[in-house]
């Protein structure tokens, strides 16, 4: 979602998508003046498509923090809301975002539109809701809390789809009263097929780090290839975006290029990354030939590489099943199944995990994800620790150190084995 | 075991809660398990909130685990849990890697906060002997279907207790149990009006070990405990000190160490109002009992829970609820007092402050531990903040 250079002969995809964020983040400037209607909402679980069906310009919070993040201007904006009163450990990405309203709404991305509703996505996590009721004191806008329950297991899927097709219904009344259009499904279901198109091409690009070596990078090049499919899903323009992508990727296999010279070792990612340092970050696994083939933040928009769908036919239940599959709305037995899976299917040799002190939903738990993966799944696991959006928790000795130490060892157990199986 | 407490005098009775929660061990839980066995397994709950009346309803004994307080050491927990999370999410789960759990039969953790949430799971993961649940609680409160949803849910937990203890439950002993429960909460908010109206008869110390004990124990008997004490405190000698009338607000979840509040008590402040263990008061008024004692339990969460940092307001403001608390507790202060690292509280401090703000009341904010040691600091503050309110009174 911003640039940094690569390893790879190609940048479509990086390049595309920074325009397309652009014009994305232009036609937001305008929105309160020319009268058109602003909603929020995040990323986790997101119903836009149903607030596109009333042509609302949609604007997620998150995103505005991770463009102050990586836009380096997230230190500024954090400081203003802890003058505010928000204390230091509480979310980064919240206090950028009262940092922002603090600065007369004007960010890296220019000037960004006032809400005129706000729609509380829950799946990703309570902090959602304490980010939001903040909003709406400030703004003095409706709040809808669309409540979506964490996942407990099958036997409660069928009640928690039931409440949330409720709520989207009373949130369809309520956008018919903002905008004073009626809800048309056929204009919804147009929608959904295009979302459903662009699923198809993402999951096909996502399955293409299987490959060995694998053509592209799938947390560091993937968190700026899935911004389309999180912001603006449901436009023909995002699907003419992966199916760029998706030739990308096959031009590099065919020219036997990837985000690294030499791929030497292939990991999974768990959790977000540190969007103010994101390039030296990258750069610390870069140096050991280290490619992620797959991670869970890429995941946390929408999870479609286990075969869902938006479905056009089941408009509302498709949405609803949508928001209650986020990652951040799995609970950990079935975030360690999905690693693993990963783990397994992508052919990798160690699970890392970066543990940000903001984000309590992602990190909560990781600390015994790490025991899992080591002493019962037998996996290397590296773990991390610093921030998303707060730099100040970014350090890059200590980072070094651990990432030096754990990809020697690594290094080391191969040409063991190596000797080993030669004798 | 009860005719011995309500048969303690008043200061006794004091001492003896005041042992129950300084030992991490769970003393009143071991002794309870060697008296009754499996006839009565132990349900405990994470705070804030959980339904307890239904654990009563099958015959087992709700608990809040509330942490180790601080006389437990942290040997084991750090390596699941990072330094950036709550205390008590830590200790809690000490406790059970210690095995000081081994009475409780099962946990129930909800959806207060991202930590709790996930608590559950490693839980879950950990301790394969404890039977683990986790409930979503509505947060969109203001929708006409979340009392259908949160009833749905509160009978899959029903079906899980009575699988849990192999016996039916039925609607007459749910409704029985919720009649405990709301003279049980009938009792302390006599406590707390005794506390608003006359401050100077029971500190809020006293009040917090009476409260922390409640959750130790069969709630019926606390309640009678409570009745004793009231009655007692009738006739107790007390004189009116020139204190300032505050109210603490953000320790609804970790549970602050004894000595912190009375230090500010001793700073010169009546706490007339607080949010301890605030899921043992969780409701505006009594629940009341329809047809299907599970959909009124439901309707109660929906539309009578006391206002909180864990629970989306609906259509009922934060803020005006805490401007009424303010006005109906003639307070002249707020202390601010919320767990390190806990959200729900640091993020509803910046809303609350400016309400206390926009009415002219000043205001004190620290954070604590339930391991903190050291009061000294707080005591200083609290005694400039009486000062600086005596002060500008005159």
């Amino acid at each position: 979602m911003a640039t940094s250079q690569t390893d790879t002969t190609t940048n479509t995809g990086r390049d595309l998508q920074k325009q397309l964020l652009q014009n994305w983040y232009s036609a937001l400037s305008h929105a309160n003046e020319k009268g058109e209607k602003v909603a929020y909402l995040f990323i986790s679980g997101n119903i836009m498509e149903l607030l596109k069906v009333f042509d609302f310009h949609v604007v997620f919070p998150e995103v505005n923090a991770l463009q102050c993040g990586i836009k380096r201007t997230a230190g500024d904006m954090i400081l203003k809301a802890e003058d505010l009163g928000y204390s230091s450990d509480v979310c980064g990405y919240v206090k950028n975002d009262i940092g922002l309203v603090a600065s007369d709404m004007t960010g890296p991305f220019g000037k960004m539109a006032k809400p005129d509703l706000l729609v509380c996505t829950y799946s990703g996590c309570n902090t959602y809701i304490k980010w939001f009721e903040a909003l709406a004191a400030h703004f003095h806008c409706p709040l809808y809390m669309f409540d979506v329950p964490f996942s407990r297991g099958p036997e409660t899927r069928t009640a928690d789809i039931r409440y949330m097709m409720d709520e989207l219904k009373e949130l369809i009344a309520l956008c018919e009263k903002i905008t004073g259009r009626k809800y048309d499904e056929d204009k919804l279901k147009a929608l959904l097929r295009c979302s459903r198109e662009a699923e198809d091409l993402w999951v096909d690009i996502l399955h293409s780090a299987k490959r060995q070596p694998s053509p592209f990078d799938a947390f560091f090049e993937a968190v700026f290839f899935m911004a389309p499919i999180y912001v603006m899903r449901g436009s023909r323009e995002c699907v003419d975006y992966y199916r760029a992508v998706k030739d990308e990727i096959a031009g590099r296999v065919e020219a036997h290029t990837g985000p690294v010279p030499e791929e030497r070792f292939r990991v999974v990612m768990e959790g977000p990354p540190p969007w103010p340092h994101f390039r030296t970050f990258w750069e610390l696994f870069k140096t050991w030939g280290v490619v992620c083939v797959a991670s869970s933040y890429s995941k946390v928009g929408g999870i479609w590489d286990f075969g869902y769908r938006h479905d056009p036919e089941r408009p509302l239940e498709s949405l609803a099943e949508y928001s209650l599959e986020c990652y951040t709305n799995y609970n950990l037995a079935r975030r360690v199944d999905m690693l693993d899976s990963y783990l397994h299917d992508y052919h990798a040799d160690a699970l890392v995990i970066h543990s940000v002190k903001s984000c309590r939903a992602f990190s909560m738990g990781q600390a015994d994800m790490r025991e899992v993966f080591i002493h019962e799944r037998n996996v290397p696991t590296l773990f991390i620790e610093s921030d998303l959006a707060d730099p100040r928790y970014f350090s890059k000795a200590q980072l070094k150190n651990r990432i030096d130490a754990f990809f020697e060892s690594l290094e080391h157990q191969r040409i063991v084995g190596a000797q080993t199986v030669a004798h | 075991m009860i005719e011995k407490q309500t048969a303690m005098k008043f200061d006794e009775r004091i001492a003896w809660c005041k042992e129950q929660i300084e030992d991490p061990t769970l003393p009143t839980l071991r002794e309870f398990k060697s008296r009754n066995g499996s006839r009565s397994p132990i349900v405990g709950n994470f705070p804030v909130w959980a339904p307890q009346e239904i654990v009563h309803a099958a015959g087992a004994l709700p608990v809040t685990i509330a942490g180790g307080g601080s006389n437990l050491e942290i040997d084991h927990a750090d390596s699941r849990v990072q330094s950036f999370v709550c205390s008590l999410s830590r200790s809690t789960l000490e406790l059970g890697m210690r095995g000081y759990l081994e009475p409780v039969d099962a946990m129930v953790f909800t959806s207060i906060c991202d930590v709790a949430r996930n608590l559950g799971g490693v839980f879950k993961r950990n301790f394969p002997g404890i039977q683990t649940f986790y409930l979503h609680c509505p947060q969109n409160v203001a929708s006409p279907a979340a009392v259908d949803y949160f009833a749905t849910e509160l009978r899959r937990f029903r079906r899980a207790m009575e699988d849990f203890i192999g016996d039916g439950i039925t609607d007459a002993a749910i409704a029985r149990s919720v009649g405990i429960f709301n003279e049980h909460r009938a009792a302390l908010a006599d406590l707390y009006a005794l506390r608003r109206e006359h401050p100077e008869t029971i500190s809020a110390t006293e009040s917090y070990l009476l409260l922390r004990a409640s959750q130790m124990m069969p709630r019926e008997e606390h309640t009678k405990i409570l009745r004793a004490t009231l009655a007692e405190l009738e006739a107790r000698p007390a004189r009116r000190r020139d204190n300032i009338r505050i109210v603490i607000e953000g320790a609804f979840c970790e549970q602050p160490p004894w000595e912190l509040l009375e230090s500010i008590e001793e700073a010169g402040c009546y706490i007339v109002d607080d949010d301890f263990l605030l899921g043992s008061r969780w409701y505006d008024a009594p629940v009341q009992l329809g047809e299907d004692p599970i959909r009124s339990l439901a309707e109660a969460y929906v539309r009578q829970s006391v206002s909180s940092s864990v629970r989306h307001y609906g259509g009922r403001p934060r803020v005006d609820d805490f401007t009424h608390k303010i006005k109906a507790n003639r307070v002249d202060g707020v202390i601010f007092c919320a767990a390190k690292f806990c959200e729900p509280a640091l993020y509803d401090y910046v809303l609350l402050k400016s309400v206390a703000d926009q009415m002219g009341i000043p205001y004190l904010a620290f954070e604590f531990e339930e391991k903190m040691g050291v009061f000294e600091s707080v005591r200083t503050q609290v005694e400039t903040f009486v000062e600086s309110i005596l002060l500008f009174a005159d």
